[in-house]
């Protein structure tokens, strides 16, 4: 699916977000990216989401350098990867339906995309969507009016009705509670499971990213810390990946195997050595 | 978030030294500027309590009771109240016309600037979009910092009198603040969803109708609104240059001292900028 070679990113104020990144991700796979804030994984999402460009490196998409590809290609490609964002990102003056509903905008015709605001073309599509991430009732209230969670779920709901072959969530769960945080983890590893979507997440907490994906990526400075599965991942390599930033907390209560997640977590092996 | 945190540490430094100067040295010019044009401006309240002074006020306000209520002087005044009306909505009817398309150039996320521009070229950014993008902002500027005062004279100039050099005159005056605010209102817009709508494959027509135009529209409904309600005041004053309706009618009665038929004109005038106001946040409740 996607193909990272030595990827890159220096912001306009000299910043270097992503430093030297090369990876390989393959069709339907799931992958969890960790590591302190501030490591980078927001600016690979923005890259492997076609928004942003990266200033060295190549980024190849189903075998097709994205840096070559023309307007329309470009278009195409994004209408391909759906991105759920940290925040939510969705316009709070809008009915739920057209945020849901602006899935579509990268098939729509513009007369169809402004149809649809004034009379809401596929409603029932929007609907289903709805009822898959678990508020269909939501369907014709104002955005803004919805809770932070439920706001989460509309974003999901969107990205359902775009369909993608990729699914990339950016921290989708750092500004809601723990127990709705591992429905909404579960409930996106889910529905990319069933339809066979590429899921790329990016996680604060460690525990949801080892009880919940089969590989795990460690990005610290802008670089790949590791690339292994979960139960490869040793204390040892987690107080390295996290080691001088706050996030050091949450290893401790991994340490003493409780999850602040509950369900199925053990404690790992290594730590303490 | 990478970028916020990585480069907080190189760039804050040096400008705090700046920060901390700043609010001393803004207040010490300000209380200068403010004495110096204390005695510039001649203020002087003591003119106010004089003895001649309170009589001419006093005389001013005994004379205008009991204010003018005849029905044949209010019936006189029906065809300028609705004048200065139909001025403020025709006025305002231009000013939105005039605004609309030089608010959309002077936009820098429309002409030049962010995600809808990311495959432009760099001299056609320059070429389609900086260059009107100035341009345009000047135009707003001139048009706005001219007081509608000055340009109802010059319409009455050109067009006569009556309310039609009124129309024009607020049409432009207006024109260019609508215009002006209508292109900070867009530009102020989260740029956020709009890269969402982009992520997503949207056209760029699409990220302007679902993401830009749904966060602008009601501010920019609601400053029209607000501009409607000061074109009525506007239209009023207009009239003391020619431009007809209710300033023309309190011009008059000013000039021949009937100040109970000022009072009447007045309280008018007070009615519809209150009638006004009740009508417009009636609609921005309802948009909001």
């Amino acid at each position: 699916m996607y193909e990272l070679r030595g990827l890159r990113k220096v912001f306009g104020d000299g910043s270097v977000a992503v430093d030297d990144i090369s990876l390989t991700v393959g069709r339907g796979e799931h992958l969890a990216f960790i590591g302190p804030s501030g490591a980078g994984k927001t600016t690979l999402f923005r890259i492997l989401n076609l928004t942003l460009r990266p200033t060295e490196g190549t980024l190849v998409l189903d075998g097709r350098d994205v840096a070559e590809l023309s307007d329309v290609e470009l278009r195409c490609a994004r209408t391909r990867i759906g991105t759920i964002y940290q925040r939510q990102n969705l316009v709070g003056r809008l009915r739920v339906v057209h945020n849901v509903l602006a899935g579509n905008l990268g098939r729509w015709s513009t007369l169809t995309a402004l149809a649809s605001l004034v009379r809401p073309q596929s409603a029932a599509d929007a609907g289903r969507a709805l009822a898959r991430v678990g508020i269909p009732e939501k369907l014709y209230a104002r955005t803004d009016e919805l809770s932070g969670g439920q706001q989460q779920r509309v974003a999901i709901a969107r990205v359902l009705v775009q369909d993608p072959e990729v699914v990339l969530a950016d921290e989708p769960v750092s500004s809601v509670d723990p127990s709705l945080a591992v429905t909404i983890v579960t409930l996106l590893r889910d529905l990319s499971h069933e339809s066979r979507k590429t899921l790329l997440m990016n996680l604060h907490s460690v525990e949801l990213a080892l009880t919940h994906f089969p590989r795990i990526v460690g990005i610290r400075g802008g670089r790949v810390h590791f690339d292994l599965a979960p139960d490869k991942v040793s204390g040892d390599l987690l107080a390295n990946l996290y080691a001088g930033h706050e996030e050091d907390a949450q290893l401790e209560r991994i340490q003493d195997g409780k999850g602040l997640y509950g369900g199925a977590f053990r404690p790992l092996a290594g730590f303490g050595t | 978030m990478a970028r916020a945190s990585t480069a907080a540490p190189s760039g804050r430094s040096p400008a705090s030294a700046h920060k901390s100067a700043f609010p001393r040295i803004f207040t010490a010019v300000f209380a200068v500027s403010v004495a110096l044009s204390l005695r510039a401006a001649q203020v002087d309240p003591r003119l106010l309590v004089e003895r001649a002074a309170l009589a001419n006020v006093a005389k001013f306000v005994r004379d205008m009771f009991p204010p003018q209520l005849s029905r044949e002087f209010l019936g006189l005044m029906l065809r300028p109240t609705l004048e200065t009306v139909q001025v403020s909505v025709m006025g305002t009817a231009i000013a939105i016309l005039i605004g609309v398309p030089l608010a959309l150039t002077a936009t820098s996320s429309l002409t030049w600037r962010g995600v809808l521009h990311e495959r432009t070229s760099r001299v056609g950014r320059w070429a389609l979009g900086f260059v009107p993008y100035i341009l345009s902002r000047a135009m707003l500027s001139v048009f706005r910092s001219i007081p509608e005062f000055v340009w109802a004279f010059m319409f009455v100039r050109a067009v006569g009198l009556g309310p039609f050099p009124g129309v024009l005159a607020i049409g432009v005056a207006y024109g260019g603040m609508l215009g002006k605010v209508y292109s900070e209102i867009l530009d102020g817009v989260n740029p956020q969803p709009l890269e969402t709508l982009q992520a997503a494959g949207a056209s760029r027509l699409g990220v302007v109708v679902y993401g830009l135009v749904p966060q602008a529209l009601p501010n920019v409904i609601a400053y029209t609104l607000y501009r409607w309600e000061c074109a009525i005041r506007a239209s009023a004053i207009l009239g003391f240059v020619g431009a007809g309706g209710l300033g023309q009618q309190l011009e008059l009665s000013m000039r021949m001292f009937q100040f109970d038929e000022v009072l009447t004109l007045l309280a008018i005038l007070f009615a519809l900028v209150a009638t006004i106001d009740f009508i417009s946040g009636r609609i921005r409740a309802w948009i909001a």
